[in-house]
């Protein structure tokens, strides 16, 4: 913990040194799970496609040829089958990362995850620990329809024993899946594809090879006044592009880029509210029973209420299945202009 | 001179029938030598003493001596044919049983069938509650296992397991606790009758199936450690329709893992019986290309031999192998399944008197001079006691404390805040 903390302060010490290096999320997720299997030997990646194909994404490009069958190993199409074989390893001691091609397909092996995975350390009374990653993309994507675009943070997000984590930059991406793969429980990684191509500057502390991130950390991307923002994943930047228009008006937005689902990390929330005193959720995933509505049910609850001059809103995907035609798919899924919509209501301009 | 050795009753007809060792009588005579020169010895030695006292000292001494000099230390028996699938050989037909062997497998048998009747005692009483599946019937497939493997080769199984967390390590005590929800517990009260956990030992699960490829995940883990060890993955016949066991066939064969499937067929899944429940009822082939045995699993040198036969196929890189255990359990599925409504009290009756695992044990050892009535009955009031104390202690022991609540939801970690029933409520978790 004290080897993250000097690095995570480090790295907000270098904030405005010269970036290193530029790296997408895609290289930024190859990079940390290289990093990973050369450290630790028993740390093994499986999934669909995950070796020879060097990933459906490309994600584990180059891999399997740096690490061989031993330590890449390609499924077949048998996701109940192969997450349960995961979490048999990780329980015999081996450090799986068990990649699902995405996020839907987890839901034929959703009761390893759950039952197996997230529950058993608790069963046996701390005999029995999972140190287990699950990833891949998550959420909507481009035109890949209902059956392909469904967001799992709220789900797996609800399940105590489970560290649900949702990255949204390259050094979310590195540092969190550092983090993930060397924590001892099992852990959900939920990525973006629309993420994977994007690139992002990163400084020498972060390209470190003991870089990691505290789990359970939200971090403030964008210092502001006037109303707190608070997204994951892919939203983070919607948000942090529609302060940018905002500021123009003079509206000054904090945004929290939330990093982890769960555990939570309601105390950055809960100063950021008692600072503003307004509060808009965002996130791609359903309206209903979801991490915005977790938000303002927690805000709600705690200190940061008697802050509040309007009442939380959330701004959320459209509560449908995706459409595939891109002008319904594009108004299916929080956009920019939304966000400003919603500021402006709830600051009441 | 009377003989001191109680005539043993009569032969009796196993199924398979049994060889008769043939060093009975050289032993007989061996030790009436070694017994004579200790009677002689008492009586020259103890000329000052009352003399009944010194002939009952006599006796005693005849009696002790009995035990280590007098039995047959091995017999050879034969055991069932085992049905074989894509194996041109299978398990020998024959089993030889040590004194020792037999007297342990006996113990142990007679332990799980009387852990069990009185788990079924204590759920009758309230004592235990929610689930309860019992294992007495099964015996022979637990202690037969655990015959043919060792403490480091590694088993899962599903919610019927008390009987192999007793064969895996766990003790009585702690087993009869967890049934009781008590801090003594083998999983401190936490988990319950279905998830007890021992070294190499993975539960205890509850969904039907969901061990199935867990067991595989162990046995990769055995081949990429390079620890010569493997897994036993054992499920009922209820499960053996399940599809994740079918994707588990598939990866184990392609990736040779040391694993062997073990389906326990007691010929009812719940309330549906293997005919009902099955398109085809021959569990050992469902495995397709996978070697498979078909073995009586009520006679635990059956289960013994075709899992060491399993097991030397696993250690020598072939792959995964399937054993099906042909096996009844007495109960119902569950404490509250009285277990007569799709089966007959006749067919459990029949099966009691015929094919009961610790009764074909005993009858084996006792028509071979291996054991004596009153060693085995010594050995019968020795578990009874254990159980009882195991029960005293279940049933004593307190409940555990309010702080485990939130202990061991994740392992090495920070405490953190962990949600009550209401807001106000403060719970902290603790690793």
């Amino acid at each position: 913990l004290n080897e993250n903390h000097f690095l995570s302060c480090l790295v907000e010490f270098s904030k405005t040194s010269p970036a290193a290096v530029q790296v997408n999320v895609r290289d930024a997720l190859n990079q940390a799970m290289d990093e990973e299997l050369e450290r630790d030997e028993k740390v093994f990646l499986l999934g669909e496609e995950v070796a020879q194909y060097d990933g459906a994404y490309k994600v584990s490009r180059g891999l399997w040829k740096k690490y061989g069958d031993k330590r890449i190993i390609d499924t077949p199409i048998t996701e109940m089958g192969f997450a349960g074989i995961a979490v048999g390893a990780a329980f015999a001691g081996l450090r799986p990362i068990c990649e699902f091609m995405t996020w839907n397909f987890s839901m034929q092996a959703i009761d390893q995850v759950i039952n197996s995975a997230a529950k058993t350390y608790y069963m046996s009374a701390g005999a029995q620990p999972v140190p287990i990653v699950f990833r891949g993309p998550n959420g909507s994507s481009a035109g890949v329809a209902a059956q392909h675009s469904q967001c799992f943070a709220a789900w797996y997000g609800h399940c105590p024993g489970l560290k649900v984590v949702s990255p949204w930059n390259s050094e979310d991406a590195r540092g969190l899946l550092k983090a993930a793969i060397r924590d001892n429980n099992p852990v959900v990684f939920l990525e973006n594809e629309l993420m994977y191509g994007v690139p992002f500057d990163l400084s020498e502390e972060v390209m470190h090879k003991d870089f990691v991130l505290p789990i359970g950390k939200a971090k403030v991307e964008r210092q502001g006044t006037h109303i707190t923002l608070v997204s994951h994943s892919r939203c983070v930047g919607f948000c942090l592009d529609a302060a940018a228009v905002l500021a123009k008006e003079g509206v000054e937005c904090e945004v929290v880029n939330l990093r982890t689902i769960r555990p939570l990390d309601v105390e950055t929330i809960e100063a950021s509210v008692m600072k503003t005193g307004h509060l808009v959720t965002v996130e791609g995933g359903w309206p209903q029973y979801g991490v915005g509505a977790e938000i303002c049910a927690r805000i709600m609850e705690g200190p940061a209420f008697n802050y509040l001059d309007a009442p939380a809103v959330r701004v959320t995907g459209v509560d449908i299945p995706m459409p595939y035609a891109k002008i319904l798919e594009d108004h299916s899924v929080p956009q920019i202009k939304d966000i400003i919509f919603t500021v402006k209501k709830v600051l009441n301009m | 001179m009377p003989s001191p050795f109680n005539l043993i009753e009569g032969d009796r007809q196993q199924k398979g029938g049994e060889k008769r060792s043939e060093t009975a009588g050289r032993w007989q005579h061996d030790s009436m030598q070694k017994m004579l020169t200790i009677i002689s010895n008492v009586l020259r030695g103890s000329a000052s003493r009352h003399g009944a006292q010194v002939v009952s000292e006599a006796a005693s001494m005849v009696a002790s001596s009995r035990s280590y000099a007098d039995f047959t230390p091995e017999a050879t028996f034969d055991i069932k044919k085992v049905d074989l699938h894509r194996l041109e050989e299978g398990p020998p037909l024959t089993a030889t049983l040590t004194r020792e062997e037999g007297l342990k497998y006996y113990r142990t048998m007679q332990t799980i069938r009387r852990m069990e009747l009185k788990a079924d005692q204590l759920y009758k009483q309230k004592i235990i509650r929610g689930f309860c599946h019992l294992y007495d019937g099964q015996e022979a497939c637990a202690v037969g296992i655990e015959g043919g493997i060792t403490l480091s080769d590694h088993l899962i199984t599903a919610y019927r397991a008390h009987g192999y967390t007793l064969t895996r390590g766990g003790t009585v005590r702690e087993i009869m606790a967890e049934l009781t929800g008590r801090r003594g517990g083998i999983a401190k009260g936490k988990g319950g009758s279905m998830h007890m956990y021992t070294k190499n030992f993975y539960g205890g699960n509850g969904i039907v199936g969901a061990q199935v490829p867990l067991g595989a995940g162990v046995a990769l883990a055995c081949k990429y450690l390079g620890n010569d060890q493997l897994c036993v993955s054992l499920y009922g016949d209820g499960a053996a329709n399940q599809g994740q066991i079918f994707e588990t066939y598939n990866m184990s064969s392609l990736w040779k893992l040391p694993i062997i499937f073990i389906c326990e067929n007691n010929q009812y899944g719940m309330g549906t019986s293997v005919e009902r429940s099955s398109a085809s009822t021959e569990y050992y082939k469902r495995g397709d290309y996978i070697p498979g045995l078909r073995v009586d699993g009520m006679d635990v040198l059956c289960v013994r031999e075709a899992t060491k036969f399993a097991a030397d196929h696993c250690r020598s890189g072939k792959g995964p192998i399937l054993m099906e255990l042909q096996t009844y359990r007495y109960h119902g599925h569950s404490m509250s399944d009285p277990g007569v409504s799709y089966r007959t009290r006749e067919e459990i009756q029949e099966v009691r008197s015929k094919s009961d695992p610790i009764s074909m044990l005993k009858d084996r050892m006792l028509s071979n001079n291996m054991a004596s009535i009153e060693e085995l009955k010594e050995i019968d009031i020795a578990v009874r006691k254990e159980i009882e104390d195991a029960a005293q202690f279940a049933t004593t022991d307190p409940e555990p404390p309010l702080d485990d609540l939130c202990s061991h939801i994740f392992a090495n970690d920070q405490p953190f805040e962990v949600r009550a029933a209401t807001p106000w409520t403060k719970l902290t978790s603790t690793s």
